[in-house]
């Protein structure tokens, strides 16, 4: 039972080791390069993760269970491994223009983000409650600290504390749930605990009770309606990259943890899971793309948009087994790309006094920077779900996925969204191919790093709408033995 | 021998009451306060489950060290938030933090 | 027996959870939280949990309730109005109306409570052998090697997160 440190364990943890080891490096860095020059300390983060997605690669088609069956290696965590690292990455390279613009340029930052990076990774290779919570926590912790890294902005202050708080709420919440299926099952394991729940177990109340409280606490960190009350104001508050990073990883990695303790451990309860998340999925969508219209803020609509792309995500929870489940694993990669590459515009637009938050900053973008303009219309095409961009077949898959299953209504009403959706990012378009430059629009000078990650984004967003096979492939390939 | 299901009311009680104070508490300190009890009685919970499963892993008692541990981590974390949120609001009364809407 | 030290401890804790949500000056509030501790590490003790009781007074008493205590002196955090007083009704309605539900739907689930259980080799008679602390310190470092491993870089995060946030730029 009792075994001891072996060094095959640490092997399938190598990446992990890789990343922290990074990190640790940076945060040393940090008092040796002078203020000012602390650009280098991203590009080195960056380099990091570029080395920690080497070492990761090494454990293509794998599966191996490690540190007494916690910790399991298998395509699925390895598809939102490379995921959160890439996402992690871009985010590094958006910032690094980003706080030299605010003059709070430190290591500590990029530190932060690779932590986060790694409480990711963690919760997609957890097969045990208590990995799952810890790397859950990993992840939270810094980004509280990131959310408030703007120390002198009040609005950067405010939501740190709000997340903050609701964090921890959340938090509290899923380790009741928990407790509850330790207490229930003896076991933190998720497949003992399948293995331990028989029949007559399954129609227990303390059961359904557990369910409901981690859906509820994972609602909270994915920012399903009714638990999304202050998701608008952190997204607004937060510095853009974190913004970024909240919208893009952490709601995903939630989403991965949510997939695994209700596949894996409570499979046996699908029929009641699956109207619980019907029910979430269309709220969601449904709130998030109708308050989405009222909004100003380019960043506050981008929250409601996230809350709406969550809606449609859990249209394949609830749809469910390979073609569900591989349909949602393909639009977490369309919604990672798209929504990096819509708050890399939101930075770049940060110039001088303009800071890029209003959606009348965009007004005459076509004129300043053509360029510009068209990768952010590529952008928001593909969030709308217009062919022949990633979010149109991602959307495609996941509606077909629903009306094969037989929830045509589900699937409607979905589309009815996205034709909503249409509406509020049409808007942005035409503030910038209608609207007329303000007299104060300056030349943009997108920094190296931003330009690289709307390169990347947009012609991610392309190549996945257009010749999807591939991804959709390693989407099916993916799920294979998760449950 | 005190019978498992009382100790899993009074955790339950315990977190009841912990989640009304996170709820209504308007100070943000006291906000936090709330959340350690709701911490607590979970970990009330998972003492009381390794005690009376039938025999086990010990899971719930390092289940409960872990927890502790981590609530010390958000602790920190959070108690410096409200510090650098009290310099900038000179308060820190969540209604009166409210640049956005709430 | 047993019972005579259990009626007591959870009424301390009840109270004193009572009291941290309810009374007005946040620095009782913190102190009747430490109330709480105290009354859940004696239960801990009753439920054969030596090791876990002892970190509870130490880590939550000693360190965390300091550093609140620290920080509300430092502040100068005003009164708060007991919630029945004050005019945010919905709030408070939301407040009990969220945990009359919770509290139903756990009576009712604790009510029906049936532990299967998957057998481990750690039987209370085996703790009590070997020790409790001696056996979660072998556990730790065995079994739960990668969780504890995390904990230390959680650790670290906080170190480096609450002092980004709490110095002076």
């Amino acid at each position: 039972m009792t075994q001891a440190f072996n060094m095959a364990d640490l092997s399938t943890a190598l990446p992990e080791v890789v990343l922290s080891l990074v990190a640790m490096v940076i945060l040393m860095l940090d008092f040796i390069v002078p203020k000012g020059r602390r650009d280098w300390l991203g590009y080195l983060s960056v380099l990091g993760v570029l080395l920690t997605l080497m070492v990761l690669c090494r454990q293509w088609g794998a599966t191996q269970s490690a540190f007494s069956g916690q910790y399991l290696i298998d395509p699925f965590a390895l598809f939102f491994k490379i995921l959160f690292l890439a996402s992690g990455g871009l985010i590094i390279l958006m910032s690094i223009g980003y706080l030299r613009g605010e003059g709070a340029d430190s290591g500590e930052f990029y530190a932060l983000i690779l932590f986060a990076t790694l409480g990711m990774m963690l919760m997609a290779s957890a097969v045990d409650l208590l990995i799952l919570y810890i790397g859950l926590e990993t992840m939270s912790i810094c980004i509280y600290v990131l959310a408030g890294f703007l120390k002198r902005e009040r609005r950067s202050n405010e939501a740190a504390l709000k997340y903050l708080l609701m964090g921890g709420f959340s938090s509290a919440i899923i380790l009741y749930g928990i407790v509850m299926l330790y207490g229930l099952t003896g076991a933190t394991g998720l497949k003992e605990i399948a293995s331990t729940l028989t029949a007559d177990t399954l129609s227990n109340p303390a059961l359904i009770l557990a369910m409901v409280m981690l859906a509820a606490g994972f609602g909270f960190k994915i920012a399903a309606v009714p638990f999304h009350m202050y998701i608008p104001d952190v997204y607004e508050g937060a510095p853009t990259p974190i913004t970024a990073l909240l919208a893009a990883a952490s709601e995903i990695a939630g989403l991965v943890i949510l997939l695994r303790v209700f596949l894996v451990a409570i499979p046996g309860l699908q029929d009641r899971w699956a109207l619980l998340f019907y029910v979430l999925s269309l709220l969601t969508m449904t709130v998030g793309n109708v308050v989405a219209i009222a909004q100003s803020n380019i960043k506050r609509m981008l929250a409601y948009s996230s809350i709406a792309h969550i809606g449609y995500l859990l249209i394949g929870v609830v749809a469910g087994r390979e073609l569900g489940i591989s349909a949602t694993l393909l639009y977490t990669v369309v919604y990672a790309l798209m929504t990096l590459g819509a708050f890399a515009m939101v930075i770049l637009l940060c110039v001088g006094e303009v800071k890029g938050e209003r959606i009348d900053d965009f007004a005459g973008l076509a004129q300043r920077s053509p360029m510009a303009a068209a990768a952010m219309l590529i952008l928001l095409l593909s969030l709308a779900g217009v062919p022949p961009t990633a979010g149109f077949v991602g959307k495609l898959y996941l509606f077909g996925a629903a009306i094969e299953r037989g929830y045509i209504l589900l699937a409607l009403i979905a589309v009815v969204n996205s034709a909503i959706s249409l509406f509020y990012y049409m808007k942005v378009a035409v503030a910038m191919y209608m609207r007329d430059l303000p007299p104060a629009g300056l030349a943009l000078s997108p920094s190296r790093p931003l330009r690289v990650v709307l390169f990347v984004t947009v012609v991610g967003t392309l190549a996945i709408g257009i010749y999807p096979g591939p991804f959709l492939d390693l989407a099916k390939s993916s799920i294979a033995g998760l449950w | 021998m005190v019978p498992l299901s009382h100790y899993l009311i009074l955790s339950a009680v315990l977190f009841a009451i912990g989640m009304f104070g996170a709820l209504t508490r308007r100070n943000a300190i006291g906000i936090l306060m709330a959340l350690e009890l709701m911490f607590n009685a979970v970990n009330l919970n998972f003492v009381a489950f390794s005690r009376y499963l039938p025999s086990t892993m010990l899971q719930g008692q390092i289940f409960a060290i872990f927890v502790i541990t981590i609530a010390a981590a958000e602790a920190a974390v959070g108690l410096a938030i409200v510090l650098g949120l009290y310099r900038n609001f000179k308060t820190i009364n969540v209604d009166e933090i409210n640049l956005m809407k709430w | 027996m047993e019972w005579l030290l259990f009626v007591p401890l959870a009424a301390l804790a009840l109270g004193t959870a009572a009291f941290v949500i309810l009374l007005r000056n946040p620095i009782y509030c913190a102190l009747a939280l430490v109330g709480t501790f105290f009354a859940l590490s004696g239960l801990y003790l009753l439920l054969q949990a030596e090791f876990v009781a002892v970190v509870q007074v130490i880590i939550y008493a000693g360190a965390i309730m300091v550093l609140f205590l620290f920080v509300i002196m430092l502040l100068d955090v005003g009164h708060e109005p007991p919630p029945w007083l004050r005019r945010d009704r919905p709030r408070l309605l939301l407040g009990l109306g969220l945990v009359a539900l919770l509290v139903l739907e756990l009576a009712v689930a604790i009510g029906s409570w049936i532990a299967p259980g998957i057998r481990g080799p750690y039987t209370s008679d085996y703790v009590n052998a070997v020790g409790n602390t001696q056996l979660i310190g072998r556990l730790l470092f065995t079994e739960f090697l990668i969780p504890f491993e995390i904990t230390s870089i959680i650790l670290l995060i906080a170190i480096v997160g609450a002092m980004v946030l709490a110095r002076r730029q």
